[in-house]
């Protein structure tokens, strides 16, 4: 489903992020990346999400190669994968459930089915009393959990979840594993970048661990070894 | 489905409008600024038209005739004078009007009417007075009578004296055509620097509004919104920042106007811009709403350009 070959990301002054970087990741999956800051994770998402270009070598996601999108059409490949990051990045003027219909406005859904799943997926992550409160109005744990609810909204083939945990305490940051777990648990692929030893010793999922921009271990039900 | 995208836009757009009203109160305010200009800078333009206008008016070239010109053929030049292209308007003085014209003038100049009395008879010629369509066309008007005065010569003379072959008059002239030339050139100098300074100082304002939504327009990007669904929200709030911008300037200029409008009546050329701008208010209000959402929509749809690139 996803498939990165061979690839390097080399910024202009010479700083390596990614070194020569290959492993794939199946339909169904959930795949924990892990390791330092700086290590490499994120790029991996952007490079992904065709945020970025890499210097050499190839990203594949379902036989397409993302680099090749042109950016008029990133959009469809990024509607195919949700994406939930560290800092939320939810739209600050609307509210959790414009938010989430934005999402679906972008895809082009209809009006009555916007209607009938805002709702139905802020229940699904235990925020439908808050639906008409602004991100400035809700917890960190709350924002992340619409965060997840925007990114699954659509139905993605595969989520992406870039250190979702980073900005929150022991409690909040179980429950969004939680929601994890049950995402996958219904069918869709999960890539999560983390370096929270406790999230990936609870999992027990395939773990890549990377260290300064290459691959070090790829195990199938692994642990947080750095 | 094209409905109701349309629709999003323009909820999307009205709603971003209201919930941002700091922003946006900011953004009304400098484009009223820029639309108040182009406003003034309209008034100014008929002001100083109707005052080059009113001092061009003011030149003239005159034929002095002989005492014993005949009529016939004094009317024959004015008809000949008339049919000339450069020309504006002949008016023809008559000995006896010539004569009622100068005592008028000159009626509290007890001497100079005590010395025409002394004279019995009466000592001026018939006068045409000769207004061109431009300054700049006195010169070839006057070649041409200067040329009829030649061909008369034949016969009697009628022209006694063009005065346009007077050195004052003609230096008059010439620098009456240089002021108003430069008055013209000036104005327009002025106007456009004005203009363009203000829209520059809008087009920055927009710039920094959208500056603010940079981040919110990649996170639009990053779940996969496509650019025009982006940045077409962005366009309906500056057409909105133009459109209400537009408004308070019309109505500012209702007062303004009102106030002004005796002391610009009195002023040279005599323009009420009260009355005018009444009257010409379809012309106003197509100009400035319309400058306002053109500035508005373009204004935007650039400054969201470039944060559309990932």
């Amino acid at each position: 489903m996803i498939y990165y070959d061979r690839v390097s990301k080399i910024y202009a002054d010479n700083s390596i992020a990614l070194e020569d970087v290959s492993f794939s990741v199946e339909p169904g999956e959930f795949i924990s990346v892990v390791g330092h800051s700086g290590a490499g994770k994120t790029t991996l998402v952007k490079m992904l999400l065709a945020e970025e270009k890499p210097t050499t070598g190839s990203v594949f996601f379902e036989s397409i190669n993302v680099h090749e999108i042109p950016l008029n059409k990133v959009g469809d490949l990024r509607r195919k994968i949700g994406t939930v990051f560290q800092d939320f990045r939810l739209l600050p003027n609307k509210t959790a459930y414009e938010n989430i219909a934005f999402a679906m406005e972008a895809a082009g859904r209809a009006e009555q089915e916007i209607h009938s799943d805002v709702p139905h997926v802020l229940e699904l992550v235990d925020l439908g009393d808050k639906m008409n409160n602004f991100p400035h109005e809700l917890s960190g744990g709350e924002q992340q959990r619409v965060a997840i609810a925007r990114a699954i909204v659509n139905q993605p083939d595969v989520i992406v979840a870039d250190e979702p945990t980073g900005n929150l305490d022991p409690v909040n940051t179980f429950e969004i594993v939680q929601i994890l777990k049950k995402i996958n648990d219904l069918g869709t692929t999960i890539l999560l970048t983390t370096h929270n030893k406790g999230v990936i010793d609870s999992l027990k999922k395939r773990v890549v661990t990377m260290d300064k921009g290459k691959v070090i271990r790829d195990d199938k039900e692994g642990k947080y070894i750095l | 489905m094209k409905w109701l995208t349309a629709k999003r836009i323009f909820r999307a757009g009205v709603l971003s409008f209201s919930r941002n009203a700091f922003v946006s109160f900011a953004s009304i305010l400098v484009m009223t600024v820029t639309l108040f200009t182009v406003g003034v800078t309209l008034f100014a333009g008929v002001i100083l038209g109707s005052a080059l206008d009113e001092l061009r008016n003011k030149a003239d070239v005159n034929v002095y005739f002989t005492q014993n010109a005949p009529e016939d053929r004094m009317l024959e030049l004015k008809a000949s004078l008339e049919a000339l292209p450069e020309v504006l308007k002949v008016e023809y003085l008559s000995r006896d009007e010539a004569l009622a014209q100068f005592r008028e003038r000159h009626k509290n100049d007890q001497l100079t009417l005590s010395a025409l009395d002394e004279l019995g008879d009466n000592p001026l010629g018939a006068v045409l007075n000769i207004k061109a369509k431009d300054i700049s066309q006195y010169e070839s008007i006057s070649a041409f009578l200067k040329d009829q005065q030649s061909a008369g010569a034949g016969g009697a003379a009628i022209i006694d004296k063009i005065n346009f072959y007077d050195a004052q008059h003609r230096a008059a002239l010439e620098r009456l055509q240089y002021i108003t030339n430069s008055a013209k050139v000036l104005g327009q100098w002025i106007v456009a620097i004005l203009i363009l300074t203000t829209l520059a100082i809008s087009f920055n304002t927009l710039r920094l509004a959208i500056y603010s939504s940079r981040d919110e327009i990649q996170v639009m990007r990053l779940v996969g919104a496509g650019s025009f669904y982006i940045r077409a929200p962005f366009m309906v709030e500056g057409v909105l920042y133009g459109l209400v911008a537009g408004i308070v300037t019309l109505l500012i200029f209702y007062p303004l106007t009102w106030w002004l409008g005796g002391a610009t009546g009195n002023f040279f050329g005599g323009v009420n811009i009260f009355n005018y701008y009444l009257s010409n208010f379809l012309y106003f209000f197509f100009v400035i709403i319309g400058t306002g959402v053109v500035l508005g929509a373009l204004a935007s749809f650039l400054a969201v350009r470039r944060y559309l690139k990932i």
